[in-house]
């Protein structure tokens, strides 16, 4: 990227509606350009109408609600078990981590107590889930950059063998619907612990792979660095969090803020990033992969034998006390947190998912000005969002 | 699927002769190059990707190109849930693609609303707009459900006949190639579903 586009004016200063004239010409005017909802770009039917000078985004406006299902409608009028499975259906790369947040935020409105093994076997595969959805982040990044095809592949190579795991443990490949209040649904047996580490202590050498793939690649370099650049006071005060706020630098991950599951029991580090652009959000996902591996290799030396599940939970017509709840844990793409307001039924009053990839997705504009038209694609890559949650 | 006789072909073949005809070997070549269309809706679409990667390889079965423009697509895999806002660009879309031109509805939220049926703005299958060749069940469906599907398509490719009153659609001039996109009604959208397309069972009731 060129100097001179860092230069360029704000967007505030744009004109904002564009006369009609001005839509065809290229000679420095400005030119709408609908992105989306069918795009070739892998993230889903999100629309962005762009205003477009010659190749630099001027002005970005994101149209959302093509994925609108009614998830909070509906958890409304379902039962507290009911709603699990849908919160797999929320961000459906990381139905471990859904279902995880759902399960500690009725499990503080109703006071239950996690057995120690199912504990375990929750950051297990809340950081299993982790690897799978950076890898295959990263293949979709590479994809969009114009490398179709080998990155992707090796991301998914990768992704299947732990899909194969949640779906020895679980039964369904991507919708698990494996976590319960108080516990976990069924216990994983010694064969699967087995499995587990060997894919655990192989993986490593596909981050290797990956990274002399990309790291000092010269093309992604200069298609990711000081591109989409986010300060540290913007990603605050627009609540993002996650990866994308830790690529700024600031050091907030919840893992280590709230302490929730068994986290402060682990040695991790929380990578952290320098100048908030593209590549340091990328680069971010690479570390943190590595950080899971560490913890997913204590959390196997540590793991205890036991049960799995409350025995005095009763999860069938299953009634919380009157009160509200907020949990949130820190999902692979931010923070996650589940609202309940409970009246004393068998529904909640209130149910109200805290998205992180539609509030991470809240500064795209501010991310793109100044950029071209193909930056978008990487820029938006990089904020790793998935439909299913942004719109619910 | 061809006319021509087995015992005369395979009486050909021992003299080194390779007989086939017109119908067969256009078939045969549409067939085993099936362009999809880059276009995945919700969680199925994953599923989607992870048939065209590395383990499930879709290439084995002609169908790796997957292709971002309508214009170059002859099928579309309606992978996901179609939203009441999506729903009349799905049907552009589809009326975009060229003939021949074929639809897979992946699992359940695309053949009837699937888990979110109850949801206000979920569209209760895409079969009210558009005709559907192979319809896959499953929350979401295996990757070796959508070869199923596909190898299920590429057998009906291939008993489509080119001439007689059984040709297939994509060559009776009769028969309309594109629909009626829908419009947001004030409440629905407008119409509710296309009755050229969608006629659903009627259930007696006693
Ligand atoms: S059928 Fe299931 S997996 Fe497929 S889009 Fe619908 S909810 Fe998602």
């Amino acid at each position: 990227m060129s100097a001179t586009i860092q230069t360029l004016e704000p967007a505030a200063e744009q004109p904002t509606r564009l006369p009609p004239q001005m839509t065809s010409r290229l000679d420095g005017e400005l030119l709408e350009v609908s992105m989306g909802p069918q795009h070739p770009s892998t993230h889903g039917v999100f629309r962005m109408n762009v205003a477009l000078e010659g190749e630099i985004v001027r002005k970005l406006k994101p149209v959302f609600g093509y994925l609108h299902r009614n998830h909070e409608k509906i958890g409304e009028n379902t039962s507290y078990l009911g709603s699990m499975p849908y919160t797999d259906r929320l961000d459906y790369f990381c139905s471990m981590t859904n279902n995880w947040a759902y399960a500690l935020s009725v499990e503080k409105l109703a006071g239950i107590e996690v057995p120690e093994r199912a504990e375990y076997l929750r950051v297990i595969l809340a950081e299993l889930t982790r690897l799978q959805n950076h890898a295959s982040l990263l293949g979709f990044l590479l994809s969009d950059m114009g490398a179709w095809g080998t990155p992707l592949m090796y991301a998914f190579r990768e992704r299947e063998k732990i899909l194969d795991l949640f779906e020895s443990l679980s039964g369904s490949r991507m919708m698990c619907d494996y976590m319960r209040f108080g516990g976990c649904r069924v216990d994983a047996g010694v064969d699967w612990m087995k499995l587990a580490k060997k894919i655990v202590d192989f993986f490593p050498r596909f981050l290797d792979e990956f990274e002399n793939l990309i790291v000092e690649n010269e093309i992604l370099i200069a298609r990711t660095q000081e591109v989409g650049k986010l300060s540290a006071e913007l990603a605050i005060n627009a609540g993002i969090t996650g990866p994308m706020l830790r690529a700024c630098g600031v050091n907030y991950d919840i893992r280590k803020v709230d302490g929730y599951g068994f986290y402060p029991r682990f040695k991790f580090r929380v990578p952290l990033g320098e100048h908030g652009d593209t590549y340091d959000r990328l680069m971010m996902r690479v570390l943190e992969m590595r950080e899971s591996i560490g913890i997913l290799k204590q959390a196997f030396e540590q793991i205890p034998a036991g049960p799995v599940m409350n025995p005095k939970v009763k999860i069938r017509a299953f009634r919380p006390p009157v009160g509200e709840a907020y949990g949130r844990i820190e999902g692979p793409k931010g923070e996650l947190g589940f609202y309940l307001i409970s009246d004393g039924g068998t529904n909640p009053y209130r149910y109200r998912v805290r998205p992180p990839s539609f509030i991470n997705l809240t500064v795209l504009e501010d991310l793109c000005l100044g950029h071209t038209v193909a930056d978008v694609m990487v820029i938006l890559g990089s904020v790793d969002i998935v439909m299913g949650e942004v719109d619910r | 699927m061809s006319e021509i006789d087995e015992g005369l072909r395979s009486e050909l073949q021992r003299q080194g002769i390779w007989v086939t005809s017109m119908q067969e070997l256009y078939n045969w070549g549409r067939k085993n190059s099936i362009w999809p269309l880059q276009f995945g809706l919700a969680c199925c679409a994953i599923e989607m990707i992870a048939t065209a990667a590395s383990r499930y390889d879709i290439a084995r079965f002609g169908g790796e190109v997957f292709r971002p423009s309508p214009r170059q697509a002859d099928l579309m895999i309606v992978a996901g849930t179609v939203t009441k806002k999506m729903a009349p660009q799905v049907v552009r879309l589809y009326n975009q693609m060229p003939d021949p031109k074929y639809v897979i509805s992946m699992g359940a939220c695309a053949i009837s609303g699937g888990p979110f049926k109850t949801g206000y703005n979920v569209l209760k299958g895409i079969d009210r707009y558009i005709p559907v060749d192979v319809y896959i069940p499953g929350c979401p469906p295996r990757p070796e459900a959508l070869l199923h599907a596909f190898m299920e398509l590429q057998r009906k490719i291939d008993s489509q006949k080119l001439t007689g009153s059984e040709k297939a659609t994509h060559l009776d001039s009769t028969q309309p190639s594109e629909f009626p996109v829908p419009s947001f009604g004030a409440h629905d959208l407008e119409p509710p579903a296309n009755p050229d397309v969608f006629q659903p069972p009627k259930i007696e009731r006693t």
